[in-house]
């Protein structure tokens, strides 16, 4: 199997792929959320696997959550609930928004996944003290791991897995760049493909796997296409269908701004020193999520920085419904985009995406005004 | 239904005080400019000791969410801060509140401008998306003060970082205000703060009487001291006032529903502008609210507090708020308050615009119909967003409720 099909297959069927690790002897945790220091749970030799939801049958959340609660957040406790996360040794919930700190609470109470961690990380990045705070934590979730699995964790496991961490960011960052370059050397449901399967896949496997894909990739010859340049912003895609509809539009999405995507990458962390302190640091430095305080105008000027770099036409905000963070930052961020001439449009989505011919229009109407 | 004559005899005395109070809290605060003064802008869960310490004077847009969601302009806001661009699905206060920043309207003609802005995430991530917000448009410096959620535990770390923000907190009020912060002081407005608190505590406990001399609903409007001016002499005045009256009710027999048959606990915040509906609704089957969860809050994390290390105690008292805590750890707080206040059944408020509150109400029911064998009921708002609210589906469900109740109690 060439290396793009292992990460589409994964991506496809995480949790198959989660289950047949399992069943040869790996323990497995499933996390929400970009902040989930991996990294800690690499080391200790177990598999962090990151939780998507399910699309459909979610209705066993109902009991839970009411109707106002995001589809992340139901599918997640439906996945639990239905028996679909029998692979999992536990859950790590690490300090999101305020849905997820009550999920946090509601999984709890009415699952047994044997492990169970909540990494209260500080929300604001700002000071010195928050910085120290993010690294006692970080240090107090090494030890819950040590604790809940009877092991050590190493610091020497522990700077191998930050340069295995680093290594597959860096490859994904280098594979978003050729295909900012030359969009034509993969669909972005292909490299959407390859984003959600290293959140799910071995990480070592994962690490080498993309370093082989990006040779594959990057002696493909270059070609210019007429299509026009995108930039997708929200929480996470894990919607493929929607990069073909944009493509079958004339544009292809460049860039983002989503936690499945650039928020995943960004940020190499320094395997000098004490791991723990290095990676507090990366947590502490890198591009935020809305769920997190830096500074006010942050997010705008870090949109604005990636639209001129990778030479976007346009920006598509994909909303998940309920989700408050971002849709608090979603006036300010259209904003900045319009007072920079930048046309952007607002995708609201739940589990089901609306009808492929009404998004098909939506995406072309907006495609065809860009220049 | 009551004789307006009746009517007059049950309505409170303090209830003019109190509108005096907030009105020279409201002129005072909105003359700042003329007086020299430095306003803050605060969130209702914040630790606005300080402030206080400081002869800052704090305003909660909280509050005022709340007195326009009283004065039924939440929906026409909502609407104006949709056409921004704000989604319907936020929290109706926050949208209302940023709304009426831009419109410079709403009631009495809209907040008076903030020097600075302190964010206490206790209650919720909303209140930080929100400041941000007002940070940038009002270009005020931001304090965020941010209280780790404690879901089983307040873990040292966690103590130690926020007790080191206090003092960033005072050192950012002094470079705000460019003056020092009197430490001194501190002891006597951590005495007001913790006496006011214990005095509300005193006026809620009233309603463990039966029947009740005062409901939630009594609570809801009585609450805007204890938030707002906490450390101050006047909140400890208002409330000695406030208890005197009470217990001159239960002497004198004026009860707060006249054939109180059924005792109600409500759970989250009020559905502001359909209080006095509600009321008369449940009155009318002889059913007094007489606890909620929310107003509570503002007295449930007094055991933290040591009156003699004020500053140092803040951490604990504010992190551990009945909101910033685990669903198990809430639902012990109701367990106590069925038992103290024997109460027949349980109102819950499913209230779209907090979901920290929301989220994990059904998981408290469960656990509330199991162990104390009382009936639950939910209806469903955004407390301050009157568009969503259904009238007759909630009437409808609250005398299924009711008749539940009935058939239980007899």
């Amino acid at each position: 199997m060439s290396p793009l099909n292992e990460f589409q297959k994964a991506a496809r069927d995480p949790h198959g792929y989660a289950r047949s690790m399992r069943s040869s002897g790996k323990k497995v945790l499933g996390y929400f959320c970009s902040y989930t220091p991996e990294e800690i749970i690499h080391a200790a030799g177990i598999l962090p696997v990151r939780l998507f939801g399910a699309k459909d049958d979610t209705s066993v959340a109902d009991k839970h959550l009411q109707a106002y609660c995001c589809s992340l957040v139901r599918g997640a406790l439906a996945d639990a609930m239905n028996g679909r996360l029998d692979y999992l040794d536990g859950a790590v919930f690490p300090h999101t928004c305020d849905s997820i700190q009550r999920l946090s609470d509601i999984w709890r109470l009415n699952t047994g996944f044997g492990f169970f961690a909540d990494v209260v990380l500080p929300v604001k990045l700002t000071t010195e003290s928050a910085r120290q705070y993010l690294e006692d934590v970080l240090r107090k979730f090494r030890h819950d791991l040590e604790k809940g699995f009877s092991l050590t964790i190493t610091d020497e496991a522990l700077r191998a897995s930050l340069r295995t961490y680093n290594e597959i960011r860096q490859s994904l960052k280098n594979l978003y760049e050729l295909h900012s370059k030359n969009p034509a050397v993969l669909s972005g449901s292909a490299l959407n493909a390859v984003m959600r399967g290293a959140m799910v896949m071995d990480r070592a496997e994962a690490a080498q796997k993309l370093r082989a894909l990006a040779s594959e990739l990057q002696a493909k010859p270059a070609t210019t296409g007429s299509n026009k340049r995108v930039m997708l912003v929200g929480s996470l895609c894990d919607q493929p269908d929607i990069y073909g509809l944009i493509e079958s539009a004339g544009a292809d999405v460049v860039w983002d701004d989503l936690c499945t995507g650039s928020r995943y990458f960004e940020g190499i962390i320094e395997d000098e020193g004490d791991p723990v302190a290095s990676l507090a640091r990366r947590y502490f430095e890198r591009i935020i999520c809305p769920a997190k305080h830096a500074s006010v105008r942050g997010r705008g000027e870090n949109l604005m920085g990636a639209v001129r770099e990778h030479a976007v036409h346009g920006v598509i905000f994909l909303q998940l419904k309920f989700c408050d963070p971002h849709s608090f930052d979603y006036p300010y961020l259209k904003e900045t985009l319009d007072k920079e001439g930048v046309p952007n449009m607002l995708l609201e989505i739940e589990a089901q995406l609306p009808p492929v011919g009404q998004l098909a229009t939506r995406f072309e109407t907006f495609i065809q005004m860009l220049h | 239904m009551s004789t307006p004559d009746k009517d007059k005899t049950r309505k409170f005395r303090a209830a003019k005080r109190m509108r005096e109070i907030m009105t020279e809290y409201y002129i005072d605060a909105k003359s700042a400019p003329q007086t020299g003064k430095k306003v803050a802008w605060i969130t209702s869960g914040g630790p606005v000791e300080p402030l206080i310490i400081m002869d800052v004077i704090p305003v909660y847009p909280e509050n005022y969410g709340a007195m326009i969601g009283a004065s039924h302009m939440g929906a026409d806001l909502c609407g104006k801060a949709e056409a921004m661009g704000y989604s319907a699905d936020l929290c109706s206060y926050a949208r209302a509140d940023i709304a009426c920043a831009v419109e410079n309207g709403g009631p009495i003609g809209g907040l008076p401008r903030p020097d600075m802005l302190i964010c206490c995430n206790n209650i919720c991530g909303t209140v930080l998306k929100w400041y941000e917000v007002h940070a940038r448009y009002f270009d005020v410096p931001l304090f965020v003060f941010d209280t780790p959620m404690c879901h089983t535990e307040f873990p040292d770390i966690a103590r130690k970082y926020v007790r080191k923000q206090l003092d960033e907190y005072i050192d950012f009020l002094e470079r705000v205000c460019g003056r020092t912060f009197d430490l001194a002081r501190s002891t006597e407005v951590g005495r007001l703060s913790l006496e006011g608190q214990r005095l509300w505590q005193k006026v809620l406990d009233t309603a463990a009487h039966k029947p009740a001399p005062m409901t939630a609903f009594d609570a809801f409007f009585f609450l805007a001291l204890i938030v707002t001016l906490r450390g101050t002499q006047v909140v400890v005045d208002f409330y000695q006032e406030l208890l005197a009256e009470m217990a001159e009710r239960i002497e004198r027999r004026i009860w707060a529903i006249p054939n109180e048959r059924y005792r109600l606990l409500w759970d989250n915040l009020p559905v502001w502008y359909r209080l006095k509906w509600l009321s008369d609704t449940f009155a009318a089957h002889d059913a007094c609210l007489v606890a909620d969860t929310y107003t509570t809050a503002w007295c449930g994390s007094m055991k933290y507090i040591n009156e003699d290390n004020f500053i140092d105690s803040m951490a604990e008292a504010y992190t551990r708020i009945y909101l910033n805590i685990g669903v198990d750890e809430m639902v012990k707080t109701v367990y106590d308050m069925v038992d103290k206040y024997q109460v027949d059944g349980m109102v819950m408020h499913s209230n779209r615009s907090c979901k920290p509150y929301s989220f994990g109400q059904y998981d408290i029911m469960r656990m509330v119909q199991e162990n104390k064998g009382i009936p639950c009921m939910m209806i469903e708002s955004h407390m301050t967003d009157e568009r969503t609210f259904s009238e007759s589906q909630t009437a409808t469900r609250i005398d299924a409720f009711m008749e539940m109740i009935r058939q239980k109690k007899g």
